[in-house]
């Protein structure tokens, strides 16, 4: 990409975002469209590339989910002989076999290079039923031996903590996002759909001045938090404020959320492409030893400044007025009102600071994964989980909520398939409703 | 650009296949949200379990195609009760919520490479849709219709069928909501506590609804995946319903034809957009630093959105609604 197309562009994306701007500016066509054959759910399911035979898509990648090139896989069939490719830069091998049948995929150990050297994939070879007419995908996940023995050797201890800690990790981002949600359900009373979109803008904005205008990360990122906090205010001085001056109801509001979501959504993917991106810096760190668990030390970083962040925050909700405002507001607005608070300026402090944190935990996710178009729409019913865990209207009840339901996801993977993890934080979302449905630091009050 | 090309095609877009699956899907829905106030976020759910009770009854398991559609719609019935007993005690927003998460868990599930053997992972299955076109009266090989509603043999059947489903279900609707049930289901909608003070059970009420519309929403997932002749999960995402909210608020809720006036203006409006643009595109109108071809998509995309603020903003009750009998949250 080069640098002086991209600069203007990253600029007008940030401002035209800020001011929620439907059409769209002279934007050009991005590189970042290049890449568009990663996984992108949607209608546009990939069609089978009958060449002759059926293609076996073979991916290699390190469990920091960084692609591995170079790497020789062989797909051996009963009575075929072996077909052999080698992975390009997206670690992905395109395996040419005679038909569907089971094949035997087996990835060359010793030709992994540069980070993945050394690495093991934890079954290798592996049985693969290709079928005919649909996408025929396997992914090697290279990691470090001892890991591929601990998978092996059952639940051991570190394994758990390494789990607790990936947990702690992912629940510190959520928290940060949790807590606009949260503090604006308390204020207005509005389900805000458009939340998980304030979360992908952080990371996309941070993607823009990092690897579109060049600016370095760590002074990307704040600009990024920034540029939330204006998102926040444009959000509530030009939507909501009106919307509530006019009386609109709170189902009404909600369903303009979803359509202003929508909105934003696909205005991202407008911008940024289908593709799967990384920022400029603190790609492919290896993760330290710290005895039980190892995390790369951007990783603690990131949990570092999430923890702090958190912790201030709750520090100016208990210690200062606004503070004591907003939670007042939060309990009461009609009393509140009454007491010579003024709300709509408590709930616009609401909405400008919930963007930025919303912006921040983007920030962070996009370190901890990839960024990509949605991504925070992703993570949103997560949010709700915390949110609704903790007892919806309560910043202290969605710092808590998000670090259970963090470490929850991680640690359930024990027993349930990593894949399915969401489909357990989501069913805890709902016994939660059944039994306790003011959340573990709501008070009980009718809801129903 | 050619106007008679894409005129012909927003013509066609009227009655096709989108526009029989969104109608039905939202007839559904304004069961439950037009009539009784539900505010149902995962009607998807509902769609992709008759979508899926069919196929894998069908292509999994080897049984006949009726018993594929009875497997559906009893899916969506047990789907709707299972989601009802926690969830229609609570206050409207937590119900968003817990349908939304509902429906992500259905998603999620089949399409989990845990269950592939059973519902075909991520890919989905197919080949499960012959038993329906077998028992097609239209001879194969021709095309029916007239004028720019030339359809396939094929494309016809399911046409027939989908519009047949669609006066059926209306004509149910038309004729609960005249009943006393439908009166007390919008009782229910108006005012809860007024309702349950009469001596009437609300919860069992908005059960009810919510089977009803689930049902119905099930029919729509038998056309989407016998139109397609295949099911793929991602089709089902929370998008669906959202989409599904949109053609029901433009047509107008808590009106008997709102949900099929409602999904021919989403889908002739989303044909014309696209054919529009992309012609526009391919002529040069529009440079191609602004827009390329593939967000096309994308930008139309963006206007739905754009449309449902503005709906719910300035005619919540849509092109046939009437704003004093749709009071969203009175309560």
């Amino acid at each position: 990409m080069l640098p002086t197309l991209a600069a203007p562009r990253a600029l007008l994306a940030l401002v035209a975002l800020a001011l929620l701007l439907v059409l769209a500016p002279a934007l050009p066509d991005g590189a970042g469209r290049a890449a568009a054959a990663t996984a992108t759910p949607g209608p546009a399911a990939t069609a089978p590339t009958d060449v002759e035979g059926e293609t076996l898509r073979v991916r290699v990648r390190t469990s920091e989910g960084e692609d591995v090139p170079g790497a020789a896989v062989t797909a051996t069939g009963a009575g075929a002989d072996p077909v052999t490719g080698t992975t390009g830069d997206d670690g992905v091998a395109e395996l040419v076999v005679p038909g569907a049948g089971s094949y035997e995929v087996q990835l060359d150990v010793d030709t992994l290079e540069g980070p993945a050297a050394g690495l093991v994939p934890r079954q290798n070879p592996v049985q693969r039923d290709v079928t005919a007419g649909s996408a025929n995908n396997y992914v090697f996940q290279v990691a470090e031996e001892g890991a591929e023995q601990a998978a092996a050797g059952g639940v051991s201890a570190g394994q758990v903590a390494q789990l607790v800690a990936n947990g702690l990790r992912y629940g510190l981002i959520i928290a940060l996002a949790a807590i606009g949600l949260s503090l604006v359900f308390g204020t207005t009373g509005l389900t805000n759909f458009a939340h998980g979109e304030l979360i992908t803008f952080g990371a996309i904005a941070t993607y823009f001045l990092n690897v579109g205008a060049g600016i370095p990360f760590l002074l990307a990122a704040p600009l990024a938090v920034v540029a939330g906090a204006a998102a926040g205010y444009a959000n509530d001085r030009l939507l909501w404020r009106p919307l509530r001056r006019r009386g609109t109801g709170l189902v009404a509001m909600m369903i303009v959320s979803i359509g202003l979501a929508l909105l934003l959504r696909y205005f991202f993917l407008y911008l940024f492409g289908g593709s799967t991106q990384t920022y400029a810096e603190y790609q492919g760190q290896r993760g330290l030893d710290l005895g039980l668990f190892t995390l790369r030390p951007i990783d603690l970083i990131s949990m570092v400044i999430a923890a702090v962040v958190l912790v201030v925050v709750g520090l100016v909700l208990v210690r200062t007025r606004l503070g004591k405002a907003t939670r007042a507001v939060s309990d009461n607005p009609a009393l509140a009102a009454a007491s010579g608070i003024d709300v709509n300026r408590v709930i616009l402090v609401v909405w400008v600071a919930g963007a930025a944190l919303a912006a921040l935990s983007g920030v962070l996710l996009g370190l901890a994964q990839q960024v990509q178009y949605q991504m925070g729409f992703q993570i949103l019913l997560l949010v709700f989980a915390a949110v609704t865990l903790g007892g919806l209207g309560t910043a202290f009840g969605a710092m808590v909520g998000a670090l259970v339901i963090g470490v929850f996801l991680e640690v359930s993977t024990i027993i349930v398939p990593t894949e399915l993890r969401n489909v357990g934080a989501l069913l805890v979302l709902i016994l939660v409703l059944l039994v306790r449905p003011q959340g573990i630091l709501g008070r009980a009050s009718r809801i129903g | 650009m050619d106007w008679s090309s894409i005129l012909s095609n927003a013509a066609r877009s009227a009655i096709g296949l989108e526009t029989v699956i969104y109608a039905l899907a939202a007839i559904g829905l304004n069961v439950q949200f037009g009539y009784a106030g539900l505010l149902n976020f995962g009607q998807a759910a509902f769609v992709a379990v008759g979508a899926y009770g069919l196929a894998i009854t069908v292509t999994v398991l080897g049984l006949p195609f009726w018993l594929g559609v009875v497997v559906g719609l009893l899916g969506a019935v047990l789907l709707a009760v299972l989601l009802g007993i926690p969830t229609l005690r609570l206050r409207a927003d937590y119900l968003a919520i817990a349908t939304i998460a509902a429906a992500e868990i259905v998603r999620l599930t089949v399409r989990s490479a845990t269950l592939r053997e059973q519902t075909g992972g991520s890919s989905g299955l197919s080949g499960f849709a012959e038993g329906f076109y077998a028992l097609s009266p239209l001879e194969q090989g021709r095309s029916y219709g007239f004028g720019p509603w030339v359809f396939s043999a094929r494309l016809a059947w399911i046409l027939l069928v989908g519009w047949v489903l669609i006066a059926l279900c209306c004509t149910v609707v038309f004729l609960l909501m005249r009943s006393p049930w439908g009166r007390v289901l919008k009782g229910i909608r108006e005012d809860e506590d007024a309702v349950r003070s009469l001596g009437k059970n609300v919860y069992a009420y908005k059960m009810q609804a919510l089977v009803i519309g689930g049902v119905i929403g099930a029919l729509a997932g038998f056309v989407f995946g016998i139109g397609r002749a295949s099911v793929q999960p991602d089709l089902y995402g929370t998008e669906l319903t959202f989409f599904i909210y949109t053609v029901l608020l433009l047509g107008g809720a808590a009106r008997v034809l709102g949900p099929v006036v409602g999904a021919a203006v989403f889908w002739v409006a989303l044909v014309l957009i696209e054919n529009v643009l992309i012609q526009a595109v391919g002529a040069g109108f529009i440079p191609s630093a602004v827009m390329d071809s593939t967000q096309v998509g994308q930008v139309r995309f963006m206007l739905v959105g754009l449309a449902l603020m503005l709906l719910m903003i300035f005619r919540p009750q849509g092109i046939f609604g009437d704003r004093r009998e749709l009071a969203i949250d009175a309560r």
